[in-house]
Parts: C-alpha cells; sequence; structure tokens
C-alpha cells in the first residue's frame, strides 16, 4: 500500500524524524484553517500518488491564509495524470539551501535491504543514476543486522554528505531505518531530505509503501487506506476476502491460483484481438481449495460489474475439486435468480484437474442455457471473447 | 532420481496438527510420501492417526530430526510464526524446508533468509508462498497434486502452482522427473536459477520448463545463468502481458513498478538466452513436446 505524502509526514514525525510542520485539507476552509495555525508562509500541495505533481501545477506557495486558501481552490479537483485530487497539504516552508535524496528499500534480488543515497536530491533518482552515477551512493543492508550509527556512517561516507551535515544524516539514517522496520515498510523515500537556512536537515517530502502482508501486526494501518480511490466492486470482493482487481474490459474472469488468472487474462486479451478487441474486467483469484460458497461469492462480483458482457471461469482443480467449482456456478445463479437479479450473461467454463469429470457433469445435467462448457482453456476463451463482443 | 526430493525423503510437517497441515499430509502420505511425524511443541508426544498410519508429534524440528532421520520439513503454520518455523528448521540444519505459507510479511522472509546465510545455509528453503516440491512417483512434499502425471523425464520450475498443474497436465504423457513450485513472494529462498541448476546436473532431466510471471527481475536472471550454464532445452511461459503497472496481481511479488518488472521484458531476454517462450500455456506445451519427440 503506497501512502499520501501526508500520511508519510505524520509516519516520520511519530518516529523521530525531522519534517516542517504540516496538515492536510479536504476544502479551501480547512486549508485556510491549517495556513492560520502554521502562520506566515506555507507551501500547499496536491495529494496523489504518483510523481511530477510539480510540473503539473499541484504545488503552490501562498503567502497568508488567503492565498492559501485560493491556492487550494485551484489545486482540489485538479487532475494529475489521471488521479484526482481530493486532498492537498499545507506545509511550513523552508529555505532551502541543498537537496539530497535518501531512501531504503526492499533488494528482491539480493533478498535483503538498499539504501539509495546522493548529494543529488530534488529531481528523479533514477535520472541522477543514469547522468551521474558517481553521485548515487548504494549501500546494501544486512536484514538481520540493520542500520546502527556504523552503518548509517558507512552510508553518509559513500554518499558524499557534506561534513558540516554528517551527524544529523547519520542520525536521520538511524531513525529512517528504525521506521521502515518497526512499520513493516517496503519502501521509504526522502526526496528531497534538504538542508535548510539554519543549517537543520529535514524531511521535506515522504513516500512511503506499507507491505500488506504486515497487516495482521499493523491494525493501525488500515485507516491509512484511501477508501476514496477503492473501486466499490474492490471493496465488496475484499469483504468477502477475495482477491480481485477491477480492469476495464469486458469478459470478467474468475480462476485459481494467481498465475493461472494472470495466464487467463493474457489468453482472453489475445482472443479479444480477433473479436471485437474486448478485453479482461477484472482479475479474480478464488484461490486453492475454493468451495461452492466462494465460486458463488466471486460470480457474483463479477456479475456485478455492468461493463463485463461475458464469463469466463477458468479452473484448473489442484486442491480445488471441480465438482465444488460447478456446484457453486449453479448455486450462485440459482442465488441470485431468487434475489430476482436476472442473469442474462453468458458464462464459459473450463474445467481440469481434481474431480473435473464430475464437474463437466453436474454442469451438463443443469442444463442452463447460460453456461457453456469448453474443454480448452485457449478454446474456451476465444468463445468467451465473441459472446462478451456480440453483446457490447 | 529427481532433485531434492526422492523416494529416500523422510518428510516432517511443521503444524500437522493444523486444519491445512493435517489435510496436506493426509494427501502425501496417499501420493506415498514418506512422512514420519510432525512438529508441535504443545502436542509433543501424543501421535495423530491418518487413516491408520500412527504419526508421532515432536516438540521441535531438531528432536524429530533425531528421533526419525527426517531430511524434509513441510511449513504449514500462520504466517505470523512462520519466520520461527523456519528459523527452527534452520537451527536443526535441515536439508530442506518446504514453505507453503501464504501472506509472510516480507521482511520477515527476508530476516529469515539472512539468518539461514548467516548459519552458512545448511538448510535449502522453497518459498514461502508456494505449492511445495514433486518427485511424480517418488515424493511430493506440499500441495502439488500427486496424481496428474506419472514419473518422466522433464523438470519444472515456477512461481505459479496452478500454471504448474496445468502444464504437468499438459504433458502428463511424458512424466516429469521433479516440478518445483519456488512461489510468488517477493522474497523467496530457492529461485528460478537454483532449480535450473540442479536440473542440469540431474541425469534424469532431459528438458526444463520455466513458468516466471510479472514483477522483480528473476526471469532475466535466469535468462543470464540459461545462456552461460545450461545446455539441455528450455522451454518458457510468462503469466501477466496484460497486467496493469502498479497493481498487485494476486501473487504479493507480482507487480509492475514503473517500467521494470513487466512481461515482455522478461520474454526478451529469454528469448535472447535460446529459450522458446509459448504465448499460452497450451502453446508452452507444444513447444515442449517439439523439443521430446
Amino acid at each position: 500500500m503506497d501512502l499520501f505524502e501526508y500520511q508519510g509526514r505524520d509516519l516520520f514525525e511519530r518516529h523521530g524524524l525531522p519534517v516542517l510542520g504540516g496538515g492536510v485539507a479536504e476544502t479551501p476552509q480547512e486549508a485556510r484553517a491549517i495556513a492560520e495555525r502554521l502562520g506566515g508562509k506555507v507551501v500547499v500541495k496536491a495529494q496523489v500518488k504518483v510523481g511530477g505533481r510539480g510540473k503539473a501545477g499541484g504545488v503552490k506557495l501562498a503567502d497568508g491564509p488567503d492565498e492559501a486558501e485560493a491556492r487550494a481552490t485551484d489545486i482540489l479537483g485538479m487532475d494529475i495524470k489521471g488521479h484526482t485530487v481530493h486532498k492537498v497539504m499545507l506545509a511550513e516552508t523552508a529555505d532551502i539551501k541543498e537537496e539530497y535524496y535518501f531512501s531504503y528499500l526492499l533488494d528482491r534480488a539480493n533478498r535483503t535491504f538498499l539504501c539509495i543515497a546522493s548529494v543529488a536530491g530534488g529531481m528523479e533518482i533514477e535520472q541522477v543514476a543514469e547522468e551521474d552515477p558517481d553521485r548515487v551512493a548504494k549501500v546494501a543492508i544486512d536484514a538481520s543486522k540493520g542500520v546502527d550509527e556504523a552503518k548509517a556512517r558507512e552510508i553518509v561516507t559513500q554518499a558524499q554528505f557534506p561534513a558540516e551535515v554528517a551527524d544529523q544524516v547519520v542520525d536521520i539514517a538511524v531513525k529512517l531505518w528504525q521506521a521502515f522496520v518497526a512499520e513493516d515498510a517496503t519502501l521509504v523515500e526522502v526526496n528531497p531530505l534538504a538542508k535548510v537556512g539554519d543549517g537543520r536537515v529535514l524531511a521535506l517530502d515522504a513516500k512511503v509503501t506499507l507491505d500488506e502482508n504486515a497487516s495482521f501486526r499493523h491494525p493501525d494501518h488500515e485507516a491509512l487506506v484511501d477508501q476514496s480511490a477503492v473501486d466499490p466492486l474492490e471493496q465488496a470482493a475484499k469483504a468477502k476476502n477475495l482477491n480481485y482487481v477491477k480492469l476495464d474490459g469486458e469478459v470478467g474472469i474468475i480462476g485459481n491460483g494467481a498465475g493461472l488468472v494472470m495466464s487467463t487474462l493474457d489468453v482472453v486479451a489475445y482472443a479479444g484481438e480477433q473479436h471485437g478487441n474486448v478485453k479482461p474486467a477484472n482479475f479474480l483469484d478464488i484461490g486453492g481449495g475454493a468451495s461452492a460458497q466462494v465460486m458463488a461469492n466471486g460470480l457474483e462480483i463479477v456479475l456485478g460489474d455492468p461493463a463485463v458482457k461475458s464469463v469466463f471461469v477458468n479452473v484448473f482443480g489442484g486442491i480445488t475439486a471441480c465438482d465444488e467449482v460447478a456446484n457453486g456456478i449453479i448455486q450462485a445463479l440459482a442465488l441470485l435468480g431468487e434475489r430476482g437479479e436476472q442473469v442474462t450473461k453468458p458464462l464459459v467454463v473450463r474445467l481440469d484437474g481434481n474431480n473435473a469429470e464430475a464437474g463437466r457433469a453436474i454442469l451438463d445435467g443443469a442444463n442452463n442455457p447460460l453456461v457453456e462448457r469448453v474443454d480448452t482453456m485457449d478454446g474456451a476463451a476465444a468463445r468467451a471473447a465473441e459472446l462478451a463482443a456480440a453483446g457490447k | 532420481m529427481a532433485i531434492w526430493l526422492t523416494k529416500e525423503s523422510k518428510v516432517i510437517v511443521q503444524g500437522m496438527t493444523g486444519s491445512e497441515g493435517s489435510k496436506h499430509t493426509r494427501r502425501m502420505l496417499a501420493a506415498g510420501t514418506n512422512v514420519v511425524g510432525g512438529v508441535n511443541p504443545r502436542k509433543a508426544g501424543t501421535t495423530v492417526d491418518f487413516d491408520g498410519t500412527e504419526l508421532p508429534v515432536f516438540a521441535s524440528v531438531a528432536e524429530a530430526m533425531k528421533e526419525t532421520g527426517a531430511d524434509v520439513s513441510v511449513i504449514f503454520v500462520p504466517p505470523a510464526f512462520t519466520k520461527a518455523a523456519i528459523v527452527e528448521a534452520i537451527d536443526a540444519e535441515i536439508p530442506l524446508a518446504v514453505v507453503i505459507t501464504e501472506g509472510v510479511p516480507v521482511q520477515d522472509s527476508a530476516a529469515a533468509w539472512a539468518y539461514n546465510v548467516d548459519r552458512g545455509q545448511k538448510t535449502r528453503i522453497i518459498g514461502p508462498n508456494c505449492p511445495g516440491i514433486a518427485s511424480p512417483g517418488a515424493s511430493n512434499a506440499g500441495i502439488i497434486p500427486a496424481d496428474i502425471t506419472p514419473g518422466g523425464r522433464i523438470g519444472l520450475v515456477s512461481k505459479s502452482g496452478t500454471l504448474t498443474y496445468q502444464l504437468m497436465y499438459e504433458l502428463r504423457d511424458f512424466g516429469f522427473s521433479t516440478a518445483v513450485g519456488i512461489g510468488g513472494d517477493p522474497v523467496i529462498g530457492t529461485t528460478h536459477i537454483d532449480a535450473l541448476k540442479a536440473f542440469q546436473d540431474d541425469p534424469d532431466t532431459d528438458a526444463i520448463v520455466m513458468i516466471g510471471e510479472i514483477g522483480g527481475d528473476a526471469e532475466e536472471r535466469a535468462a543470464e545463468f540459461i545462456k552461460a550454464n545450461v545446455t539441455k532445452p528450455v522451454v518458457g511461459y510468462i503469466a501477466g502481458f496484460t497486467a496493469p503497472p502498479g497493481k498487485t496481481m494476486g501473487h504479493a511479488g507480482a507487480i509492475i513498478s514503473g517500467s521494470a518488472g513487466t512481461a515482455d521484458a522478461k520474454k526478451e531476454a529469454l528469448e535472447a538466452a535460446g529459450v522458446k517462450v509459448g504465448k499460452t500455456p497450451s502453446e508452452t506445451a507444444r513447444l515442449m513436446r517439439e523439443v521430446m519427440s
């Protein structure tokens, strides 16, 4: 889960990192109130989870509460690379003398963590790494040892931070690592980490990604979820413990196992090239050992998407038994019918593996005109795409 | 013969008394796996009956190894306790630990891996978030269905469970030496490269299926390895060509970050290393048929 800048700033503050005073507003009036509290000049920053907001006009200076309200009015509702601005952060301004870069992140390839630090901050670190690789220090962090003062000194030396800020950056490096571990982050990035007029080093931006697998030990992280950005279907699926991602096509997809479902999306997209360019409408993994009830829940979510014109149920029974899946499909259709939600969208089903014969027999026996059985994955994908194209 | 798991392997189950653990212990026994016991400190000294097979429960992995000669542990404990279970297996220096659990925090996986490195890597870790390893006809450690295919001469390594089953099914007339599900998490113990190396060295494997998916650069690194070290034919498949960037697709590690981790980049890297890459699972199976015939 990616956090907004203001959430990252608050998280940094809780872990003792030096940040500027600030607050978040959803209306121009709230922005004015925060500007009054902060006093003096403020910066008004669009809160979007995408880079390049400054260039897009999402960051403005304001000379007092009146201007803060006006700038917030301008920025709220703006579209930045497809992200609508629902919140602005107001922060005290700083007299920036130098800009640095500092981050910790997961290093998948080496199965450990990495610190990236540079005295060339304030711009995209990828760009610095390309144009001026000598100015970017990459230091491996041993997951069992972490970052103590000695390790922090090594980072500061390798990144060639100026002597007059070295002690401050060492302190920040240690505290930022502690925050990274304590919050189960996979990324913490400060860009810029800035030296300001009075000599202090401050974190002026905060980019944080948290590990959702660790949410069981962070009940407070639930409150950080951006409800406005959650798709209603994704929310409904989550409430039913289903692994669902909304996409923008017409063929609803239900399968078991993340890899097989990803593969199903691809196969449907290829088939769509021959059939009106239809695409997959969603990713839905009903998981290993899925019961009839789970199948019914999944079908309900997918059929609840008005963009869906046909549904492809693609199951390879490993642990999952295909007769359970078949029963789930029949039950779900009956259940939706009882609720008066007439199902009119065609279903294409491909069952293989564990109890496939029994599953196919159940579907054939039910004799539902909406349910069509196809033996192969490629054949079923083509048929589902064809039906979706016809329903467009 | 096979890699890492053979007829002689003696398997214990950490979490055997839990619901998933007991369900799959029963399946492993039915598949002919030599399961010799389980580990649960709170139930140590008791036994569990699996359709007539009485399996003892031990207090620790070390005790189970001492009493039974076990050399493989399959881990089914919940995510909050998985790191401790892996550390226990490493401390006991069991040669192979297969971690089935899904949803392990990545800092726990990284910490367990660092611990293993500190202790000299005496334990091969497979997973977490994986279906395990199966040498059809010989032994089965994990949740891969045992009856899809008989033994044979194809080796398979995959990030995905169900795609493993799909390919095993499509190529069931050839059979498999060993299928290894390495798991879909960002930090895993055994990599594609480890499995490719083992298959290359295994006299009973003639050709290798390698299945990858979006996220990270493990497939690109595997391609480099193949180019330099693998002389046996390799057929590849990558899932997630149409996955949108920035969205996690089921597996915690299956996410395209910026322009990194795309299926296209992985396919290109593999093809540059001489690997034939199928567009769909069926085409991948066809490519392997051509290799084997």
